[in-house]
């Protein structure tokens, strides 16, 4: 467990360091902004941050992998993958310390986000709860995306690839999902349902937190990053 | 301190290494061993399988006596590792880097403090300790890697390749930090530079298509290719006379003659380890002949690598 504090310590500093974080960082910010401004100020527009709540998901589908393409794709190109599991770290511990480093760098994006919910407390009137909830489901949607950037990341020396692949298989499950249910009956739509991300998380934007939800975001995220320990196990074996 | 049996590594049905097979003890084969072999001959895949990065396909081996493939964490904290290319983080700066790996390493702060410094030293990194990495040279990357191997006082150290891309003055540098850790430390070394092995080591094994060829003192093993040796003389005299005369001495086994300016250039081949330079001032001195110069080739390792290779390659023909 020491050896994974240590690992996150590092990775949360070497974000830090990169530019692509801020830019990131900066970008979600600035989309944040429009969402939220195009959907309070507007004569008639309910103030409420439920619009961007609900947004936010979409964005990360971008975001997310940009921070996450480099974790293990760097470490391989550059080589420096020899020297740290030749330290006494197994791969489990190198998997959740890139895994915490990325979640708490993400934290802090979310962070930044405070300034819409304490900016409608303001000036009118903040559901409190439906705000709480919201911010576990955003965090629970970011667990997961950061696993599955994660998992891609360590299929490849490569970053654009690790990046691109894991945009698209967050698109396919969180734009996709609804609209295929959409066209479909029965099991395979219920069962549709259960695998898109947005299903799940549009009852945290509403306020209602249930277990069916937190269960599908933890046991996904807990998924990709078994994935990406047997990945990196793989790779090492080669 | 280190024990290998028949260790194979295949990627797919291609050996990179196939039944190698040797052991490095202090007192046998003294604390620097050289890994010697062309490019490609499986040096970096058997230190990647020595340093636990890769698991093998076959055999065995254990490093500081802890088995590398079931008692890897015991293995890993008793190592320290310098691979080929000394990959390292360039957004870090050296102190901070040597810091999380002595935290890697499980070191307290205190003794963490005190390795750095010890580390800095003699690595000579004082100057540039609080630079990024990413502003260093190549030399001063290495020497920062070598700080990192260096750090929590392994019992072994692998160095792959530790000289490649240092300007001739870093090299001399390192080959002298290299033989001062041998007094502590048993230091492993790959290369393909033969005399630098020649130089530093007390020990010397050859690798080549991924199998062990020779291992032994560099001594013995030029003393091995040298069983036969060649001598260069220049004679001046009638050119058939001394070739015969030559020739008939014990010893030697073929002779070849260039004549330019009444001075004989003659390359004579002898068998054993004896040497006949005298025999051949003698016979001068008695035919009334002049020398203007002897001189005896002995073989260098490069030999018996070029001749190592060149057997290989005709066996792959």
């Amino acid at each position: 467990m020491r050896n994974v504090t240590v690992l996150t310590q590092r990775e949360l500093n070497a974000q830090f360091y990169s530019p692509i974080a801020y830019v990131v960082l900066a970008v979600f910010l600035v989309v944040s902004g429009i969402i939220f401004g195009s959907a309070n100020f507007r004569p008639g527009a309910e103030s409420s941050v439920r619009v961007l709540f609900s947004l936010v998901p979409m964005t990360l589908v971008f975001f997310v992998p940009l921070l996450t393409m480099r974790l293990l794709a760097d470490e391989f190109r550059s080589g420096t993958i020899e020297t740290l599991m030749t330290a006494p770290i197994n791969d489990a511990e190198v998997i959740l310390g890139k895994f915490f480093g990325a979640l708490l760098f993400y934290m802090v994006m979310l962070a930044a986000t405070l300034v819409y919910p304490i900016f409608i407390a303001a000036y009118g009137q903040l559901d409190t709860g439906m705000a709480v909830s919201s911010y576990l489901g955003m965090f629970l949607v970011g667990a997961l995306f950061i696993s599955v950037g994660l998992f891609f990341s360590t299929c490849t020396q490569n970053q654009v690839v690790a990046g691109v692949c894991s945009i698209v298989l967050l698109a396919v499950f969180t734009f996709l999902g609804d609209y295929l249910a959409a066209n479909q009956e029965g099991t395979l739509r219920v069962l549709l349902q259960h695998l898109s991300i947005n299903t799940h998380y549009e009852n945290f934007t509403r306020g209602m937190v249930e277990l069916s939800g937190v269960t599908f975001f933890a046991t996904t995220t807990i998924l990709f990053l078994f994935l990406a320990v047997k990945m990196l196990e793989f790779r090492r074996w080669r | 301190m280190i024990e290998v049996n028949k260790l194979t590594k295949r990627y797919g049905p291609v050996p990179a290494i196939e039944d190698v097979s040797f052991s490095v003890r202090a007192e046998t084969t003294g604390n620097i061993v050289g890994f010697l072999g062309p490019n490609g001959a499986g040096k970096s895949t058997t230190i990647r399988i020595l340093t636990c990065f890769q698991p093998a396909t076959g055999g065995s081996a254990t490093v500081a006596g802890y088995n590398v493939f079931t008692q890897s964490m015991d293995v890993r904290r008793n190592i320290g590792y310098l691979p080929e290319s000394a990959p390292l983080y360039p957004e870090m700066r050296c102190r901070e880097y040597l810091t999380f790996r002595g935290k890697l390493h499980g070191m307290a702060r205190g003794d963490r403090e005190r390795a750095i410094r010890r580390v800095t030293e003699r690595c000579w990194l004082g100057e540039f300790i609080d630079r990024p990495i990413s502003q260093l040279s190549k030399g001063m990357r290495q020497r920062v890697g070598l700080a990192d191997a260096l750090l929590h006082n392994p019992k072994v150290i692998f160095l792959d390749e530790p000289t490649i891309g240092l300007d001739p003055t870093q090299i001399r540098e390192t080959r002298r930090l290299i033989k001062e850790l041998g007094e502590d430390h048993v230091v492993f070394l790959s290369s393909h530079i033969l005399h630098e092995v020649e130089q530093i080591c007390t020990h010397t094994i050859f690798i080549a298509g991924g199998k062990i060829l020779a291992s032994g003192a560099p001594a013995d093993l030029r003393q091995e290719i040298s069983a036969g040796s060649r001598l260069i003389a220049e004679i001046k005299g009638e050119p058939q006379a001394v070739e015969s005369a030559v020739k008939a001495i014990p010893g030697v086994s073929a002779i070849e003659c260039e004549t330019s300016d009444a001075w004989n250039r003659l390359t004579i081949e002898a068998n054993g380890t004896g040497d006949i330079r005298e025999d051949v001032f003698k016979l001068v001195s008695a035919k009334g002949w002049s020398l203007r110069e002897i001189r005896r080739e002995v073989a260098s390792l490069e030999d018996f690598f070029i001749k190592i290779t060149a057997e290989q390659r005709g066996a792959r023909v």
